[in-house]
């Protein structure tokens, strides 16, 4: 189980007018795993992750996800496939219950023909909202408008939305930014609960929520992948130390 | 008449289509590229500009050229101040939002023009012009006057193009359009800037219709043929884009000039309104402008 | 917030159809024909809405869609014979297929851009009407009423010149298109629809291809705006350019915002206001279009949300 690669990207570059975002990246993540991905700001992860989701197109390389190639796929067909993305700067609908957030979520996945796009049972629908917002503890706050919410719980929306499309490698863009402490600890629980059905791939700041989650870390700088391993091996590294952890070690 | 001298008429008539037509959409370029809103009620300026001439011209009695000089000068301050209070009274408290911008100014349509109807009327009515002479090719005499109304029009966009590039309001407006906080933070009058060129825009279309109305009749649904000519110039030319927009003043004024002479004129404007459309479909940003916008 | 139609929606929605349904017997033969136009624009104001109002897209082009009913319908009375159901029939394909053509072209333009492709476009399509000017007659127009046979509908004969069958007509129509339109609201289309209005970009990540939808719900506001022109031009036997000029796009605009946007009430609501409105006015002076500019202005300043949407706003937060 732990040999399947899951998802593996050749030579992956995206050159913005002249600047290298990202530089000829090679990754391979198994099936299963929570991998994380650090760098300083600017090293191009962001980037990374909006080609593996499909937001950006490859400038070169390719993707490959369960052993096919969709580097010319478009987002949602992505998303279909089981590709999962939950955006850095909190994007939910504000004016919209979290009902009804998640809804479209749990809906995505039962759309199948023309007849589903016009009527669903929506007690089927409610199911999956329920348990989808009970996975991360909104349950409560079902009826409540999602803009209403206090702004960990909208992270938890976030990420319960993205749960809600039963992703198989589900994207977390700094999912602990601009939480309180007491919440981070909460949100490790659960991400690590997630992984058990999922793989995940976490990009984030805080190092100690990465050296606690993640059982292997790829190393970003100036685009390029500066080196990859387990977190020990990571934080005795010297290269890393050089352009990441020295600077920035403190968080 | 046999091709050469044909096209001849084609290309000089073209040429001051697209000068007051440059004259026009340069108003409401300046307006999208510093206020970021599209401002439907241009049209409207442009005609109370002739509507302005004609009463202008009327009030002064006597001489036209005096009446003339008269509006060429209050018309365009009378319709910029028109502006500037519309401004103040509505796109200030909607905070610019397009889309409510865009219902705004439609109203804002409808007011000017009904208003027109209520007290200009709802006949079309002459200016004479100003002065009348022709000049005299070997094939065709051609009026004059719009000679002079190429000319003026010329002269004008030089001078916006002064003030743009040599004035401090220049300077304000440009860093706006760049960026409106960093302008901000540096104590650029924002509010005060999008007035003034909001004022300014509607002030260089009435001036093109006081120029343009002893050539066609003031009339008070004249308006809707300039914006959307002026839309056509502004998208080809890039929204914003005050050089692509005289560009393309010059390549539709002349494309039409030509079409008009050669074919029916409500053919060129149905060939050209579906091209343009189609060029903002394949490049958002217009044929000159960025490919993002 | 559950999507299942709730008894009380039902009820009300229902009610309005009922309504308008009895009405008839007891309005004076002036405010019975105005009625039976309203109806016909309401359901030009709620196919509008569809666009505008439950995904975002605000259209100044949709006289050519009613415009396309108009003259797919009355065209073919007038030089084919057609009769009345074949009309519409006609009347109602060339605005879908025009809805079709048209959204293929410009889906990929949104904000400001959509909005001058629309008004382009539509101003091309106005242009086409009077250069075809041996054929659409141009400015005059043709009046069908001459060449309209009667309608046998199982042994009744009806003629569009009676009242009664105006009025019912234009009943049938606007009564289906509410249904469609609350239909497409609850619908799991109608919530993407509404995930687009809010929120494009994450719409497009939680997997949903938000082109598709927006063409499909531009083909579908497109061609109830069509089927609204087919049985205006059958019922008011006339058919000319004036339907494709530009006031055609802004009144379906006038309606939804007066009524707001995005309810399903308020198209309705804000049709009936208006016609009463432009019609008193009309009534005190020639430039009695000035109450649109006036209302426009009134709106974005101080009701945004219309009538219906300041209303669900306050007091009744579970209409749809």
């Amino acid at each position: 189980m732990a040999t399947v690669t899951l998802l593996e990207t050749i030579g992956l570059s995206k050159n913005f007018e002249g600047l290298q975002a990202v530089d000829d990246v090679e990754l391979v993540i198994p099936a299963g795993e929570i991998r994380a991905v650090i760098g300083p700001n600017g090293a191009g992860k962001t980037t990374l992750v909006s080609l593996v989701s499909g937001r950006l197109k490859p400038t070169q390389g390719s993707i490959r996800f369960k052993g096919e190639d969709i580097t010319g796929l478009r987002a949602w067909d992505r998303v279909g496939r089981g590709i999962v993305y939950t955006f850095q700067v909190t994007s939910i609908y504000a004016n919209l219950s979290c009902y009804e957030n998640v809804a479209l979520a749990v809906q995505r996945r039962m759309m199948g023909g023309l007849r589903d796009r016009l009527v669903l049972a929506e007690e089927r629908v409610t199911k999956g909202i329920e348990l989808a917002l009970s996975r991360v503890g909104l349950a409560d706050e079902m009826h409540r408008q999602a803009g209403e919410l206090p702004y960990g719980h909208q992270r938890l929306l976030e990420v319960s939305m993205g749960l809600a499309l039963e992703p198989e490698l589900l994207i977390l863009d700094e999912p602990t930014q601009g939480l309180a402490l007491e919440e981070i600890s909460g949100f490790c629980d659960l991400i690590r609960a997630i992984s058990k059905r999922a793989t995940v791939l976490l990009i984030e700041h805080n190092m100690s929520v990465v050296l606690e989650l993640a059982e292997l870390i790829t190393v970003m700088d100036k685009g390029m992948v500066i080196a990859e391993g387990t977190p020990s091996e990571i934080e005795r590294d010297p290269v890393v130390q050089r352009a990441y952890l020295g600077t920035d070690a403190a968080a | 008449m046999s091709l050469g001298p044909h096209l001849f008429l084609a290309l000089l008539e073209g040429t001051v289509t697209a000068l007051v037509l440059a004259l026009t959409a340069l108003g409401l370029s300046l307006v999208f590229g510093v206020m970021r809103i599209v401002n439907i009620a241009h049209g409207e300026f442009f005609m109370l500009g002739a509507v302005l001439a004609w009463w202008f011209g009327s009030l002064v009695g006597g001489s036209a050229l005096v009446g003339f000089l008269v509006a060429l000068i209050a018309g365009p301050l009378v319709v910029g101040a028109i502006a500037v209070a519309s401004d103040w009274l509505i796109l200030r408290r909607i905070d610019y939002d397009p889309e409510s911008t865009i219902v705004a100014t439609i109203g804002l349509l409808y007011i000017i023009q009904q208003i027109v109807l209520t007290f200009y009327g709802g006949d079309a009515k002459s200016v004479e012009a100003p002065i009348y002479f022709r000049v005299s090719f070997p094939w065709f005499g051609y009026s004059g006057y719009k000679l002079i109304v190429a000319g003026m029009s010329a002269l004008l966009l030089i001078g916006t193009w002064i003030v743009i590039s040599r004035t401090q309001m220049g300077l304000y407006m440009r860093a706006t359009q760049q960026d409106e906080e960093m302008a901000q933070a540096y104590g650029v009058p924002v509010r005060r800037v999008y007035a003034l060129v909001f004022g300014f825009g509607a002030a260089l279309a009435a001036a093109a219709g006081v120029l343009v109305v002893p050539m066609q009749q003031a009339h008070y649904l004249m308006g809707l043929d300039p914006l959307l000519l002026s839309f056509i110039v502004v998208i080809i030319g890039g929204l914003g884009n005050l050089r692509g927009t005289l560009v393309a003043a010059f390549v539709i004024g002349i494309t039409d000039g030509v079409i008009s002479v050669f074919f029916s004129p409500t053919l060129a404007k149905i060939l050209a309104t579906l091209l343009v459309a189609l060029v903002l479909v394949i490049r958002p940003g217009g044929l000159f402008g960025d490919e993002e916008a | 917030m559950s999507r299942r139609i709730s008894g009380k929606v039902l009820v009300i929605h229902l009610g309005i159809i009922a309504l308008l349904l009895v009405a008839q017997f007891f309005l004076s033969p002036y405010h019975h024909i105005n009625v039976a136009r309203i109806m016909i624009f309401a359901a030009f104001a709620l196919g509008y809405n569809v666009l505008l109002g439950y995904t975002g897209l605000l259209s100044l082009g949709h006289a050519m869609f009613f415009a396309a009913g108009v003259y797919g319908a009355g065209l073919p009375v007038f030089y084919l014979q057609f009769n009345a159901l074949e009309a519409f029939a006609t009347g109602v394909v060339s605005s879908f297929l025009l809805g079709v053509t048209f959204g293929l072209i410009v889906i990929r333009t949104s904000g400001v851009s959509f909005l001058i492709v629309t008004l382009m476009f539509a101003q091309a399509a106005f242009l086409t009407t009077l250069y075809f000017n041996e054929i659409t007659l141009g400015d005059q127009g043709i009046v069908i009423s001459q060449v309209l046979p009667p309608l046998e509908v199982g042994g009744a004969v009806l003629e569009f010149s009676d009242p009664d069958v105006k009025y019912n007509a234009a009943l049938l129509l606007f009564g289906i298109t509410f249904l469609v339109c609350i239909a497409i609201v609850y619908s799991p289309i109608g919530r993407v629809f509404v995930a687009i209005r809010e929120n494009e970009a994450r719409t497009r990540m939680l997997g949903y291809n938000t082109y598709k939808y927006k063409l499909v719900s531009l083909v579908i506001s497109a061609t109830i705006s069509g089927a609204a022109g087919a049985m205006y031009a059958l019922l008011f036997s006339y058919i000319g350019s004036t339907f494709a000029s530009i006031e055609y796009s802004i009144f379906p605009l006038l309606w939804t915002l007066v009524g707001g946007m995005g309810t399903l009430i308020g198209p309705v609501l804000g049709t009936g206001l208006m016609f009463y409105l432009v019609d008193i006015a009309s009534g005190l002076t020639e430039s009695h279009l000035i109450v649109v500019g006036i209302v426009l202005v009134v709106l974005v300043l101080y009701f945004p949300k219309g009538l219906m949407g300041t209303i669900r706003e306050k007091w009744l937060p579970w209409l749809p």
